[in-house]
């Protein structure tokens, strides 16, 4: 069976709980001893309706307060895909919450109340989406049952958002008239949107194509352990463990390690099962090389005649995610990118981009916290890396703050140079 | 033959707990993999074991022993960790009792859960580990549903839901000062049923207590629980014997069966796809405490 993952966006007002809630109960997902808590909640709170919100909104300031602060994860099935979702709150405040849950989703479900058409907030959700590259984008209109599923709202919306949405890089984007309370458009097509010729959104999550989103071509190898075993079984066994983020490697490959420079060719790709025939993302594997050449952590294993970028300059995106300082030129921080750990320093911030207007700031002196920008890095050893747009794994990176050890910033690798 | 140079769910999910456990062992000085023997313990220390392959784990394992154990569960405990080769830590609740780290309680619904997380903390303290790895799943609870990978807890093991490092990608962050410590979530994008899918795929042993088999046991609140001498009956309960099998491993004294005939892998599944109960909801009195007892009992240091 497949595995999709996909990030939601919304807030407390759009019924982006409500829709979870709905795909989680039509699909039967919601085990008796949830709904009944839920609706003894329900009751307690007030409410009149069961509310379905309460089932994702699980830390107790979440349900006291009535919204989604963090990202939290549901998963679920049909009979022809797994599916997790990655929840996340649609609250300028909470930026950074988002583009943690949508960094690895294969898709992004943005909803639109169609009562108020396209609002900064969906324009900005619109824009993370592209900006994390997400593949594909749906658009639920939602509350059709407020517009008597009138199509001429919904076509309004869709039209709004398009002309939006032309701005930003969308490789795929889908719209879907639904009501999340009511349950039209989820699980099955709805009677009450006969104009609609489209699929539900559950049909469209179970067929969109994925497969051909992986990076098949270029061959990238982040070594992340060396085994050594220290036994007398395995006395000479040396192997390079790691997650294959980037192409096909094969044994008899001829491959090159970075930063050494060093050739060598693939003994074998080996796994606890036993060695196989190739090795391809997202695969865990353990790749022996034919000679004897130091290789340690860090370090990347790609092809002779299609190597990463290699330097210590990176021009790049980045959100800030924390309120406890702010990005500005010579800030200083640590960097994770693959499994490399470097020391970095912000030579430059291009400018500030406002992400409700996509307007560049360039005036801007600093970034706070869910702002985003661009900016051109130092590091203090050169590292190996793609565009993101070519290789989210091998373009992304995250900064660390080496005082309070906090994530402070998302990165996105834009090119190389200063 | 052509491939299509794709995954299996279940492949995936294996890929990305593997990159985790190296990912802790490349990083941190001193991780250690907790143990409770339970099905999902058991599938953490067959992925550990995948990751290292062939060396051995890089690792200990820890049991956090409350003294309620069911003895199947300690005997398969000894034997899986033999076969592995792995170096085997117990911290004791007995232990933590004895030297007055923590008061018994008392009464008939008395219950060393809580007791666990001093122990726990204990141990952690004592052997100065840096990382802990633990088969937490997201799906389990709604608390868990928050929880990152890499989940920080601070000098007093204390768990913050409203501050957490945001994660990205697979890009964790490991970064700690002397004396906080990571707890490590590797399992934490499976669920119940991939849990059963990959025990019965990979031919993994469990303990016996999960298949059904007869058992003599009192009902309390909706649960089966089985009669020992870590419980003290109410007047009102009864012991019956019954065919019930466990859907999770805890403690003797709060860890429910539930009816079933399941005796084969391939029974349980269907059980499991077909049930309409969250495994805790149905099984775990630990849990029923509120609506937040777990995120309450995390906060302090909690599994």
């Amino acid at each position: 069976m497949e595995l999709l993952r996909f990030a939601t966006a919304g807030s407390v007002d759009d019924g982006k709980s409500t829709l979870i809630g709905r795909l989680l109960y039509d699909t039967k997902q919601i085990f008796q001893d949830q709904l009944e808590a839920v609706e003894r909640t329900s009751m307690q709170m007030g409410n009149e309706h069961t509310n379905l919100a309460l089932l994702t909104d699980g830390l107790r300031a979440e349900r006291e307060q009535g919204i989604t602060i963090d990202v939290a994860y549901r998963y679920f099935a049909t009979p022809k895909r797994k599916f997790i979702i990655a929840d996340t709150p649609g609250h300028i405040q909470y930026t950074r919450n988002m583009v943690t849950g949508a960094s690895t989703a294969d898709l992004a479900l943005v909803l639109v109340d169609v009562r108020n058409g396209v609002i900064e907030q969906s324009r900005r959700h619109a824009f993370l989406a592209s900006l994390l590259r997400i593949p594909h984008l749906v658009v639920c209109v939602n509350k059709m049952d407020l517009v008597d599923y009138g199509q001429e709202a919904f076509e309004e919306v869709k039209a709004e958002f398009r002309e939006f949405a032309m701005k930003l890089d969308i490789a795929d984007l889908t719209f879907i008239p639904v009501s999340a309370l009511h349950g039209d458009n989820v699980v099955d097509r709805s009677p009450n949107t006969p104009w609609y010729e489209g699929a539900s959104l559950l049909h469209h999550l179970e067929e969109v194509h994925i497969a051909s989103d992986r990076n098949l071509i270029d061959a990238r190898f982040p070594v992340q352990y060396v085994i050594r075993p220290q036994s007398d079984e395995h006395h000479d066994y040396r192997g390079y463990a790691g997650t294959i983020v980037g192409g096909v490697f094969k044994p008899g490959d001829e491959v090159m390690v970075l930063p050494s420079g060093f050739t060598s060719k693939v003994a074998s790709v080996d796994t606890y099962e036993g060695s196989v025939d190739e090795a391809f993302p997202p695969m865990a594997v353990t790749m022996r090389l034919t000679d004897d050449i130091d290789v340690s952590r860090g370090d990347m294993i790609c092809r002779p005649g299609n190597q990463p970028m290699v330097g210590q300059d990176l021009q790049a995106m980045v959100c800030w995610l924390t309120e406890a300082s702010k990005l500005t030129p010579r800030t200083k921080l640590a960097i994770k990118h693959t499994t490399r750990a470097a020391r970095t320093m912000v030579t430059d911030l291009q400018y500030r981009l406002d992400v409700n207007t996509l307007h560049r700031d360039e005036s801007a002196e600093a970034l706070s916290l869910n702002e985003i920008g661009r900016v051109t890095l130092r590091c203090t050893q050169p590292l190996f890396f793609d565009e993101y747009r070519r290789n989210r794994a091998t373009g992304s990176f995250v900064l660390v703050d080496e005082t309070t050890n906090a994530t402070v910033a998302a990165g996105m690798i834009v090119g190389a140079g200063a | 033959m052509t491939t299509t140079y794709e995954l299996s769910d279940l492949d995936q999910v294996e890929a990305e707990s593997i990159h985790i456990f190296r990912e802790v062992a490349a990083e941190f000085e001193r991780p250690c993999l907790l143990f409770s023997g339970g099905k999902d313990s058991i599938v953490m220390l067959r992925l550990a074991e995948k990751a290292f392959s062939p060396a051995r784990l890089p690792f200990p394992v820890m049991h956090v022993d409350t003294g309620h154990n069911f003895p199947e569960v300690l005997e398969f405990r000894d034997r899986r960790l033999a076969e592995v080769g792995a170096r085997l830590v117990v911290a004791s609740v007995q232990r933590s009792i004895d030297e007055g780290r923590v008061t018994e309680e008392t009464g008939p619904r008395a219950s060393r859960n809580r007791l666990q997380t001093t122990t726990l903390l204990d141990a952690i303290g004592e052997h100065r580990f840096d990382a802990l790895f633990g088969g937490a799943r997201r799906d389990e609870e709604k608390a868990r549903a928050k929880e990152r990978v890499y989940s920080f807890r601070d000098e007093f093991g204390q768990w913050d839901p409203k501050n957490q490092r945001p994660e990205l990608w697979n890009l964790y962050n490991g970064r700690i000062l002397r004396g906080e410590h990571i707890r490590v979530f590797p399992i934490s994008n499976w669920t119940e049923l991939d849990i059963w899918e990959y025990i019965r795929r990979e031919g993994i042993e469990i303990p016996s207590i999960y298949f059904a088999h007869e058992r003599s046991v009192f009902e309390r609140d909706g649960m089966w629980l089985s009669d020992s001498d870590h419980v003290t009956l109410l007047d009102v309960e009864e012991v019956v014997t019954r065919r019930v099998r466990y859907r999770t491993v805890g403690d003797m004294s709060c860890t429910g069966a539930v009816d079933s005939t399941a005796a084969t892998l391939e029974e349980i599944i269907g059980e499991v796809a077909a049930t309409r109960t969250t495994e805790r909801g149905a099984t775990r009195a630990d849990d029923r405490v509120s609506e937040a007892a777990m995120e309450d009992r995390k906060k302090e240091g909690y599994f």
